[in-house]
């Protein structure tokens, strides 16, 4: 399956797995929303431009939004954690070459600490920015602080558990094209 | 100007990237003007219509309690039949009129249409549910909406064949109401803290409030017709005497998580209340 193709079912998939069953799960605290949905920008391919990565977040952002009639505050930090990606990429990446060698971000390609990290800081990132977005309009700073945290705990558990569940094979090409 | 060329070129990603955010927060920051009309209705078509293939599959799920409500409205209603009321044969006898209601449109004020729910949130901070009755079938924006247990929402977006209803549980919802005991009004609105409970607030604190009262619509409201059940007082605040009016937690009587069918309410004299509203106020700025 082409790389495009696989990513387009991504987009779908994320999208329809975030309103129909993550939106519909009873709220467990109020602190509480279960986000998994930016996984799809995390796995995008190395060796897509910044410019498209951008566009891609921001678009994806905005269906996501017209699903929960929110227009705009999704894309907002999608666009965000696209713009920022490549920079986390960059410092995480420990060897020479990891980005012509593999296709996309994952513990394969990247080893377990630096894809973690690189997966924290842009789900704390994702979420900072949509709760801020959301604490402008209403909300306490404890409700800021408190909603930050929960929200990227449970993000990162399920994160983790979608990479053991649907684990990515990842061939290693050996000539760098 | 080369300068300004080379600028641009060499920063393109992120003036790119700025240029997004931009477009988004004014998206976000601007909705209820430009937004809605550039955009929502061609989108509610399309998220309508996925959020209807999806609700054809959760409908059996919840099949049941559908059912279960519907007959304790049908009980409800027959139990207002006039045919359930009657008085001993004497000179005085009870007579229910319903010459007013039957002959003509002229007194009928409110016309119910029903309408399937096909989408719906409660998980975030602005919740709205899409229902399957448009502008075609005569749904219009700001319009009430009550499920059979008790009111739900009002409408402010509609297209072809589906319309959004901002639900109770929204930071912007507003909607007034009244005690049924003693029919002191006062303004329900959501925190959004927890999507159990709502928020009643400015009833003055002369009225006699008790955990477990009854709230209803008030008369006022003119979105929904009076004395239509909106829930009741789980627990009145503890202010410490700082206000002169309530604080009130209210539970509502509609449950958001599994509400399948609603009804759209047509007020068919509020164009003729609203005309004579705004005209009093232009007259005396």
């Amino acid at each position: 399956m082409s790389e495009l193709l696989k990513n387009i079912i991504r987009y779908v998939l994320f999208i329809l797995v975030q309103v129909f069953v993550l939106f519909k799960v009873p709220p467990l605290h109020r602190f509480i929303t279960p986000y998994l949905y930016f996984l799809f920008i995390l796995w995008l391919p190395f060796n897509i431009s910044r410019t498209l990565l951008c566009l891609v977040g921001f678009l994806f952002g905005l269906s996501l939004d017209y699903f929960s009639r929110t227009p705009g505050l999704h894309a907002a930090a999608c666009t965000l954690i696209a713009y920022v990606r490549p920079f986390i990429i960059n410092v995480m990446i420990s060897q020479e070459g990891t980005d012509k060698n593999y296709i996309s971000p994952s513990v394969t390609s990247m080893g377990w600490a630096p894809y973690i990290t690189y997966v924290l800081v842009l789900t704390f990132l994702h979420n900072a920015y949509l709760v801020f977005l959301e604490w402008m309009s209403f909300g306490s700073f404890i409700y800021f602080l408190g909603k930050v945290t929960a929200t990227t705990g449970i993000s990162f558990m399920l994160i983790m558990l979608t990479e053991l569940l649907f684990y990515r094979k990842q061939k290693f090409r050996t000539n760098t094209v | 100007m080369r300068n300004v060329f080379l600028f641009i070129r060499s920063n393109f990603n992120f003036l790119f990237f700025l240029v997004l955010q931009i477009i988004s927060l004014s998206f976000l920051f601007r909705y209820n003007k430009f937004h809605e009309a550039a955009f929502m209705n061609a989108s509610t078509e399309i998220t309508g219509r996925v959020n209807e293939k999806f609700d054809n599959v959760a409908y059996y799920f919840k099949l049941r309690k559908t059912n279960d409500s519907l007959i304790s409205e049908n009980r409800r209603l027959h139990q207002a039949l006039k045919e359930n009321f009657e008085a001993p044969d004497s000179l005085r006898r009870l007579i229910l009129d319903t010459l007013k209601t039957d002959s003509g449109k002229m007194f009928l004020k409110y016309n119910f249409m029903e309408a399937k729910v096909v989408g719906n949130t409660t998980a975030l901070q602005a919740n709205y549910l899409t229902i399957h009755r448009g502008s075609s079938e005569l749904v219009r924006p700001n319009m009430g909406v009550v499920s059979p247990q008790g009111i739900v929402g009002t409408v402010v977006n509609v297209s072809e064949h589906y319309a959004t209803v901002m639900s109770l549980l929204n930071r912007q919802y507003k909607v007034v109401v009244k005690l049924k005991n003693g029919g002191d009004r006062g303004t329900i609105e959501w925190d959004g803290l927890n999507p159990l409970f709502v928020t009643l607030k400015d009833i003055p604190k002369s009225a006699s409030v008790n955990k477990g009262d009854t709230i209803m619509t008030s008369q006022t409201s003119s979105l929904f017709p009076a004395n239509i059940m909106v829930g009741t007082v789980y627990e009145i605040v503890d202010d410490k005497n700082a206000s002169n009016f309530y604080t009130l937690k209210i539970r509502p009587a509609t449950n958001f998580y599994n509400v399948e069918y609603v009804y759209v309410i047509e007020n068919l004299q509020y164009e003729e209340q609203k005309r004579l509203e705004d005209s009093t106020r232009k007259k005396f700025q």
